[in-house]
C-alpha cells in the first residue's frame, strides 16, 4: 500500500499543489516564489532555519492566513484541482478537509467528551438518529474509534467528561490530532508536533503519523532532520535568502540525505547527520 | 474524495446563517455604541443653540457677570474656577500618584503592595457623592476653623485631589509594568541607583504613559460634579486666595437645571459644550502622547 | 576614590529621600482612607437598623428610612444593565473577535469610546434631560434614569469585557478555526466561556460606576422619595438622597452618613461577590 502510494507521487495529479505562492506581513516579504506539489497519501517534511516561512506557508494551505491582520498572500494553492485562494473558497468547509495541528497543544477548555463532540456536531457529521439517545450512541462510537485510532483511549476513556486540560502534553497532542481527525480530513497540517513534548510522548505521536501514512496525506514542519528522515516521503527545504524565505530543493528523503543537489542543503542536512 | 452527505450540506448551511446573523447584529450594535457619542453632541448642540444664536459664543467670554435672570451671562468666573480646582487637584494628585505608583510597582514589599494597590482601587470606587458629603462635613469645619468660610477653592482641590489620585496611581502603575524586565536587570547589572535608575531609565521610557495618565485624571477633575458642588460654596466670583469659594462649570449645571428655562437654559447647555470640547482636546492629547509612545515602543520591540 | 564618592553620596541622599517620599505618600493615603471611612462609620453605623433599611422616610429623610430610594436605586440600575450588557458585549465582542473583517468600523467604535470615557457625568445628564425626558418623554423617570446611566457605563463595560476577551488564549481561537468552526460556536461555546472571569469584572465595575453616580440622575430620574410606582416613575437613588441630606436638608448629616454607609456596604458586598464568582468559575472549569 505504502509503495504504491509513494510511487504514485510522481505521475498522478498531486493532491495539493502550492504554485508561485508568496506570503508578505505588510511590507515585509515571509516568503516568494514557493511551488510545490503535494502528492496524495505521502508524508511531506518541511525544513529550514528558524523564520525563513515554513510555519506561514502551512498557514496558507488551510487559510489560517486569514486571521492574521495584515497578511497578504499571493499566488494559488490547488486542492482537488481548485484555486483554494480565491475569495469563494467556503473557508470552513476548507479547514475541516485539511485539518492542522499546532506545536502546543491546544485543546479547549472543556471535558474530553466535548473537545471531540463539538466539531462533530457542528460539521453535522454524525447522521441524525430517531432519538436523542441514539445520536448520542452515534458520537460516542466516532469518539471512541478516532481515539483508538490515536492509542488515546485506554489511557482516557474512564475520564472521557473531566477536563482535557489535565491531560499530560503528549496525551493532548494526541487528543488534538484525534479532534481533527474525527471530520475525516483529506490532508493535515502538522507544525513542530513534537517540539513541545518530551522525547518518549515525542516517539508515539511520530509512530501514530506513521500509522495514519497511507490514509491521509500529511505535511509537517520540523527542526529534528532525524525525524524527517524516520518519517517523510519527501523533503522540502527552505531557506532564508536577502530576507525572504525561499524554496531551494525539494526531493525524496533519500536523495536529500545522500545527494542534496543544493550547496545550503548539503551543509544543513550534514549538520543533522554529524 | 468523500461522499458529501446531507446532513454536513446542511449544517454548513447553518454555521454560515449564524455568522452572517452574528456578524451583523455586532456591527449594528457596535454602530449605535459609535453613534452614542454624535447622538450626545448633537442634543447638547441642538439644545445650546438658541443660546448660540441669540447671544452670540463671545458675550459667555466678555459678560462681566452672571446673572441669568437679568440677561448676564459671563461663564468667566466659573470656566476660571473649574480651571483652577482641575490644575490644583492634578498637581498634588501627580506627585502623589506617582509615588504610589513607583512604591506598587518598583520598590514596595510585595506584602504591602497588595493591599495598597487593593486600597486604591476602593478609593477609586468610592461614589464622588460620599467624598463630597466627607469633605462637608469633615474637611470643610477644618478649613473654617483656618479661615472662614471653609468652603472654598481650598476644600474642592484637597477632595479632587484624592479622588483623582486612585486615577494617576493605577494608570501610572499600568504604564511602569509595560516596562521590560531587562531594564530594570541591565540598570541592576550596573549598580546604578535608584534614582539613577528613574530618571534616566524608567521614567523617559514610561514617559507617554505617564503623561496620559495626568491628561486623563485632569479630565477626570475638570468633569467632577458632586464633590465640587458641595464643598465649593458656589458663589460665582474670580477668587482673589485659595479659602474664597468658587463655583464650578459642572456646579453650576446641577445648580440651575433645576428651575432655568429659556435662554438660561440654553446657557447652561453651552457650558456643557464647553466641557464637551475641553475633554475632546484632552483626548486627542492623550491620543497623541500614547501614539507617540507607541513609535518609540515599537522601535524597542524591533531591537529586541 | 575620594572624587567618585561625592555625587555617590548626594545620589544616596537622593535616593533616601525618595524611599521617604513613596513612604510617606502610603501612609498618608492610607490614612486618608481611614479618615473618610472612620467618619462615616462614625456618623452612620448607631443610625443602620433594619427599620432604617424598610421604613419610608420622613420628616424630608431627617427621619424614617431608606427604603424606596434603595427600590429606586436597584430599578435604575435593571434599566442600565438591561440596556447596556447586550451593547457592551456586543461591541466587545466586535472590537475583541472582529479585529480583522471589522478593521475601520472598530477603529472609529474605539475612538468614540475613548471620548465617551472622557465625558463628564453633568453632561450625560444634560443629554439625558434633552433626549430621554423630553424628546422620547420620558420624563423624569426610572427609565430616563437608567438609560441615560447606561450611555455612561458603557465605555468602562466595554473597556473590561475587551480585556477578559482578549485574556483568553489566542491558541483557543486558532485550534477552532483549524477545525472549521463557525464563529458563532467558537464565540458562544469557547471563547465567552473561557472569558467569565473578566466578564464579571467588567460586570462588577459597570454595576460599581452606576450605583456610585449621582450627578447623571439629578434631572433625569429625579428626586421624588416615595416608592416609584412603574418604570415611567420618577425615583430618587441613594446617592441623590445622600446629597440631598446633606445639602438641602439641615440636620440631615447623621442620616446622610447612614446612607453612605449603606451605599459603601452595598459597593463592597458587590465587589466581593464578585470576587467568589469569578473563583467558583474558575475552580469549577
Ligand atoms: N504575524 C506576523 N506578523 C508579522 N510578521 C510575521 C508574523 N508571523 C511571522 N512573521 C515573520 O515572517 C517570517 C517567517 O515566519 P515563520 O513563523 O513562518 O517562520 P518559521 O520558519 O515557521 O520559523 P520557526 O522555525 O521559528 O517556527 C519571520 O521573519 C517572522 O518574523
Ligand atoms: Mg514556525
Amino acid at each position: 500500500m505504502t509503495t504504491m502510494m509513494s510511487a504514485a507521487t510522481t505521475c498522478t495529479q498531486p493532491l495539493l499543489e502550492a504554485k508561485h505562492l508568496q506570503l508578505s506581513y505588510g511590507q515585509q516579504v515571509a516568503f516568494h516564489d514557493v511551488s510545490l506539489p503535494i502528492a496524495s497519501g505521502e508524508i511531506m517534511a518541511i525544513v529550514g532555519p528558524s523564520g525563513c516561512g515554513k510555519s506561514s506557508f502551512l498557514s496558507c494551505l488551510n487559510r489560517m492566513s486569514d486571521l492574521v491582520p495584515h497578511c497578504h498572500v499571493q499566488g494559488e494553492i490547488h486542492f482537488n484541482g481548485t484555486n483554494i485562494l480565491s475569495p469563494r473558497t467556503d473557508t470552513l468547509l476548507l479547514r475541516r478537509r485539511i485539518g492542522m495541528i499546532f506545536q502546543k497543544p491546544n485543546p479547549f477548555p472543556l471535558s474530553v467528551w466535548e473537545n471531540l463532540a463539538l466539531p462533530l456536531r457542528e460539521h453535522g457529521l454524525v447522521k441524525s438518529q430517531t432519538s436523542r439517545r441514539a445520536f448520542r450512541q452515534a458520537i460516542h462510537q466516532a469518539i471512541e474509534a478516532v481515539l483508538r485510532d490515536v492509542g488515546l483511549w485506554e489511557e482516557v476513556k474512564n475520564r472521557l467528561h473531566s477536563s482535557a486540560l489535565a491531560l499530560s502534553g503528549g496525551q493532548q497532542q494526541r487528543l488534538c490530532i484525534a479532534r481533527a481527525l474525527i471530520l475525516q480530513p483529506e490532508v493535515l497540517l502538522l507544525d513542530e508536533p513534537c517540539s513541545a513534548l518530551d522525547p518518549l510522548a515525542s516517539a508515539v505521536v511520530e509512530e501514530l503519523m506513521l500509522r495514519l501514512r497511507p490514509r491521509y496525506t500529511q505535511v509537517v514542519i520540523t527542526h529534528n532532520l532525524a525525524q524527517a528522515k524516520r518519517i517523510a516521503d519527501r523533503i522540502a527545504v527552505f531557506w532564508v535568502q536577502q530576507h525572504k524565505g525561499q524554496l531551494i530543493e525539494v526531493g525524496s528523503t533519500q536523495q536529500i540525505f545522500n545527494a542534496p543537489t543544493h550547496e545550503l542543503t548539503a551543509a544543513y542536512v550534514s549538520g543533522g547527520k554529524g | 474524495m468523500q461522499t458529501f452527505e446531507m446532513s454536513q450540506l446542511s449544517s454548513l448551511r447553518r454555521a454560515h446563517r449564524r455568522d452572517r446573523i452574528l456578524r451583523h447584529s455586532l456591527r449594528l450594535l457596535g454602530s449605535i455604541t459609535g453613534l452614542l457619542v454624535l447622538l450626545i453632541t448633537l442634543f447638547v448642540l441642538q439644545e445650546a443653540w438658541p443660546a448660540l444664536q441669540n447671544l452670540g459664543f463671545i458675550r459667555f467670554w466678555t459678560d462681566g457677570s452672571w446673572h441669568p435672570l437679568e440677561g448676564s451671562f459671563g461663564l468667566m468666573p466659573m470656566v476660571l474656577g473649574s480651571g483652577l480646582i482641575a490644575l490644583g487637584a492634578t498637581a498634588i494628585a501627580t506627585p502623589l500618584g506617582l509615588l504610589s505608583a513607583l512604591f506598587c510597582q518598583c520598590y514596595g514589599p510585595p506584602l504591602l503592595v497588595v493591599p495598597y494597590r487593593r486600597l486604591l482601587e476602593l478609593l477609586a470606587g468610592i461614589p464622588s457623592v460620599v467624598y463630597g458629603f466627607w469633605g462637608l462635613v469633615v474637611l470643610v469645619p477644618q478649613i473654617n476653623r483656618l479661615h472662614p468660610p471653609g468652603q472654598s477653592l481650598l476644600a474642592g482641590t484637597l477632595i479632587l485631589s484624592l479622588m483623582i489620585l486612585p486615577t494617576v496611581a493605577l494608570l501610572a502603575i499600568a504604564s511602569l509594568a509595560q516596562i521590560p524586565s531587562s531594564y530594570w536587570q541591565g540598570a541592576a547589572a550596573l549598580s546604578l541607583s535608584r534614582w539613577t535608575t528613574l530618571t534616566r531609565i524608567i521614567l523617559p521610557s514610561a514617559r507617554s504613559g505617564l503623561f496620559t495618565a495626568v491628561v486623563l485624571a485632569t479630565g477626570r477633575a475638570l468633569g467632577e460634579t458632586m464633590a465640587v458642588l458641595m464643598v465649593c460654596g458656589n458663589v460665582v466670583q474670580v477668587p482673589s486666595s485659595v479659602f474664597d469659594p468658587v463655583r464650578s462649570l459642572t456646579a453650576n449645571i446641577a445648580l440651575e437645571m433645576a428651575y432655568a428655562t429659556g435662554d438660561h437654559r440654553a446657557v447652561l447647555f453651552v457650558s456643557g459644550l464647553v466641557l464637551l470640547a475641553i475633554v475632546a482636546g484632552l483626548v486627542v492629547m492623550a491620543e497623541g502622547i500614547s501614539n507617540q509612545g507607541m513609535s518609540s515602543e515599537s522601535v524597542i520591540v524591533h531591537e529586541r | 576614590m575620594s572624587i567618585s564618592q561625592r555625587p555617590g553620596l548626594t545620589v544616596t541622599a537622593l535616593d533616601r529621600l525618595l524611599g521617604f517620599a513613596m513612604a510617606a505618600t502610603v501612609i498618608a493615603v492610607g490614612l486618608g482612607f481611614c479618615w473618610i471611612l472612620g467618619a462615616i462609620v462614625a456618623q452612620g453605623l448607631g443610625q443602620i437598623s433594619l427599620a432604617f433599611l424598610l421604613a419610608e422616610p420622613s420628616n424630608a429623610g431627617r427621619e424614617g428610612g431608606i427604603a424606596p430610594m434603595l427600590v429606586s436605586t436597584l430599578l435604575i440600575l435593571g434599566v442600565c444593565l438591561a440596556i447596556a450588557l447586550p451593547l457592551g458585549l456586543g461591541t466587545a465582542l466586535l472590537l475583541a473577535e472582529f479585529t480583522i473583517t471589522d478593521q475601520r468600523l472598530g477603529r472609529l467604535v474605539r475612538r468614540s469610546l475613548d471620548f465617551l470615557a472622557g465625558v463628564p457625568s453633568i453632561v450625560f445628564g444634560l443629554f439625558g434631560n434633552a433626549f430621554f425626558s423630553q424628546v422620547l418623554g420620558l420624563g423624569f423617570s426610572i427609565l430616563s434614569g437608567g438609560l441615560t446611566l447606561a450611555c455612561m457605563v458603557l465605555p468602562l463595560l466595554i473597556r473590561t469585557t475587551e480585556e477578559g476577551l482578549r485574556a483568553v488564549p489566542p491558541s483557543y481561537r486558532q485550534g477552532a478555526a483549524a477545525l472549521g468552526l463557525s464563529q458563532t460556536t467558537t464565540l458562544f461555546k469557547i471563547i465567552l466561556p473561557a472569558a467569565v472571569p473578566g466578564l464579571i469584572a467588567g460586570l462588577v465595575l459597570g454595576m460599581g460606576r452606576a450605583l456610585a453616580e449621582t450627578a447623571a440622575l439629578i434631572f433625569t430620574s429625579g428626586y421624588v422619595d416615595r416608592f416609584p410606582r412603574s418604570l415611567m416613575d420618577s425615583g430618587r437613588a441613594l446617592s441623590i438622597h445622600i446629597f440631598d441630606l446633606s445639602m438641602n436638608i439641615p440636620g440631615g448629616d447623621a442620616r446622610a452618613a447612614a446612607s453612605a454607609l449603606v451605599l459603601l456596604t452595598l459597593l463592597l458586598l458587590l465587589n466581593l461577590l464578585a470576587g467568589a464568582l469569578a473563583q467558583r468559575w474558575a475552580n469549577s472549569s
